[in-house]
């Protein structure tokens, strides 16, 4: 591995290995020629651990977040309804596991990760702290969630790290058929009855603005931006996505007959994009600390199924170790 | 059978074959219920998504089973109509299938005494009079042996592990065991399906199953529980406490907003 990993830098820097200024000059101008950062590659520490940190929270956000919508799958009022939310969730499960794997190339285990997060120390999606009361929540975040979700994540497609980038892709895939299918809800419901109408409505008005939150604070106050964006992990600033995602987000609202629940909200024609009104930023910062209508529920469901599941990691651990003291004796 | 011979080739009325496909329908659509209610649970991330999956399956099979029991009933029913509007005394699931899941160790015992069961009959399925039936099976078949592999390589597992697995597996065991009866007694629509050449009969898939239970059970150092006398069988609308509360659950939303589209 240590060779390997030497090897990959190329044999005329071997005698300066130990420049920390030449490494870090080499690795700078790779990421500016938009080449692909690998695991073996060196990479300055900070890059290291802002990947850590953005990976593993990811990851920690597809397995939180199949609490909101997997609250729904035993109440879904179809069974396609429910196949589809199934089988949603089992996506969210799967990109959970790409992203603990892509986060894994980086030296830290899936394991170490679910304790950060079980010990409340690492974050996940402020969005997963927001409740589910009716099944137009379903609808409502597959359209608003998972499009703000993909509006985040296809830059992250480019992303100067390899392995984050490669699982980027497949889960790009997935979340826009979700993103679909949560509109359809949306649309169905807004279609359908006054009673329907009313619950879009609604879930629309109670999922809006934390959408909104989902790409973070304002530039003059993220603290990564700038120097995410010089390592190419990041390929925009939050608000400009922000405002793409309100941009494209707007005319489907209105497209479904639903009213955007911002009385500031308007067209201007100069910039070409849709004017909005404050972001109740205390909020976030309320809801990213842990006061969250949900934090609390999210976080015990989440330990109370690694603790309940304990005896039976033990009991797969046992039984391997069983077998392979087994097959030593058969051999 | 018959006794008149004009009705000995197809005996298989619309009102028996309803029967039958609502049997193996709510079979496998409250089993994958109960799978759903593990969604985001599970012990680790891969058990999450295998759960999921043979909960989808099984309402693959559920979907499938009903809406051809709404066609051939002939009432304008549909799939969710016979899901989501029929009272709990009107379904004809197995019992074993609507018990909660307490525990991952319950869950697999369940799992693996329905899918050892659910191998022997769509295998048999496959030869019945009624096309349908004989196409759900093939494809079933598929899904079956791999929700097979899953469920009994965690009995083994579980009860080859550590003691306190091999404790609750057991527990899992020796409080499900009762409900397997069910399966090969006869009920009602799948002795008259056998009668009529719509599928087994149910009593004979036992021995085939056993020796698969058996078997897993042996390597799984784990005990078969004697069988006990009394019975009480869903395929008959006997059913257990446990299934109008799911039933509650699961219907809430059609029977709230009724006839609305989702």
């Amino acid at each position: 591995m240590y060779t390997q990993g030497l090897d990959s830098l190329g044999a005329d820097c071997l005698h300066q290995a130990t420049d920390a200024v030449t490494l870090e000059q080499r690795f700078q101008s790779k990421v500016d020629a938009d080449e692909r950062i690998e695991p073996k590659d060196w990479m300055p520490d900070a890059y290291r651990q802002t990947l850590i940190r953005q990976i593993s929270q990811h990851a920690h956000s597809e397995i939180v977040g199949m609490l909101p919508e997997g609250n729904w799958i035993t109440r879904a009022p179809s069974l396609r309804r429910k196949a589809v939310l199934i089988a949603k969730v089992q996506d969210e499960g799967g990109h959970g596991m790409y992203l603990y794997s892509a986060a894994e190339t980086l030296g830290i285990s899936r394991d170490e990760l679910i304790e950060q997060l079980l010990a409340g120390t690492a974050k996940y999606s402020s969005i997963f702290n927001y409740p589910t009361p009716t099944w137009a929540d379903v609808g409502a975040i597959g359209w608003l969630v998972d499009g703000a979700a993909i509006m985040n994540q296809i830059p992250i497609c480019r992303c100067s790290y390899g392995p984050y980038a490669r699982a980027m892709v497949r889960i790009c895939k997935e979340e826009s058929f979700h993103q679909r299918q949560g509109f359809e809800i949306m649309m169905t419901l807004a279609r359908g009855t006054a009673e329907q109408k009313r619950m879009a409505q609604d879930a629309l008005n109670r999922w809006w603005w934390p959408s909104l939150m989902m790409f973070g604070p304002n530039d003059a106050t993220s603290k990564h931006t700038a120097q995410s964006m010089r390592w190419k992990i990041k390929r925009f600033t939050n608000d400009e996505l922000r405002q793409k995602f309100i941009d494209i987000t707007v005319p489907q609202a209105e497209y479904l007959g639903l009213k955007v629940p911002d009385p500031d909200l308007r067209w201007d024609e100069q910039t070409q994009h849709y004017i909005h009104g404050p972001i109740d930023w205390k909020e976030f910062e309320d809801v990213l600390k842990g006061n969250g209508p949900c934090n609390r529920e999210r976080l015990e469901t989440r330990r109370r199924a690694h603790d309940e599941g304990r005896w039976v990691r033990e009991a797969a651990l046992a039984y391997a170790e069983k077998q392979r003291a087994r097959d030593t004796q058969a051999a | 059978m018959s006794a008149s011979p004009a009705i000995v080739t197809h005996s298989a009325s619309a009102e028996l074959r309803f029967r039958y496909a609502t049997y193996l329908g709510d079979t496998s659509l409250i089993l994958a219920q109960r799978l759903g209610e593990w969604v985001g649970h599970a012990p680790a991330l891969e058990e999450d998504l295998a759960l999921a999956n043979i909960a989808l399956d099984l309402l693959g099979q559920a979907r499938y089973l009903l809406s051809y029991a709404g066609e051939i009933e002939g009432k304008g029913r549909s799939e969710d109509d016979l899901a989501f509007l029929r009272d709990p005394s009107d379904f004809s699931n197995l019992a074993l299938v609507e018990q909660p899941n307490v525990d991952f160790g319950h869950t697999i015992v369940r799992q693996f005494l329905l899918d050892a069961w659910q191998l022997e009959l769509f295998e048999k399925l496959q030869a019945s009079s009624e096309p349908r039936f004989a196409e759900l099976a093939a494809k079933a078949l598929k899904e079956t042996r791999y929700h097979y592999r899953f469920s009994a390589g965690w009995v083994v597992r579980l009860g080859d592990g550590t003691e306190e697995s091999h404790n609750r597996v057991q527990a899992g065991l020796d409080a499900l065991w009762r409900f397997t009866s069910e399966m090969f007694a006869p009920g009602a629509a799948d002795e008259e399906a056998a009668a009529a050449g719509l599928g087994p009969d149910p009593a004979s898939l036992r021995a085939a199953w056993l020796a698969n239970v058996e078997q897993v059970l042996q390597t799984a150092t784990l005990k078969r529980p004697a069988d006990v006398p009394f019975r009480w069988f869903g395929k008959r609308h006997q059913h257990t406490d446990h299934l109008s509360h799911l039933l509650a659950e699961m219907q809430f939303m059609q029977r709230t907003y009724p006839g609305a589209q989702w």
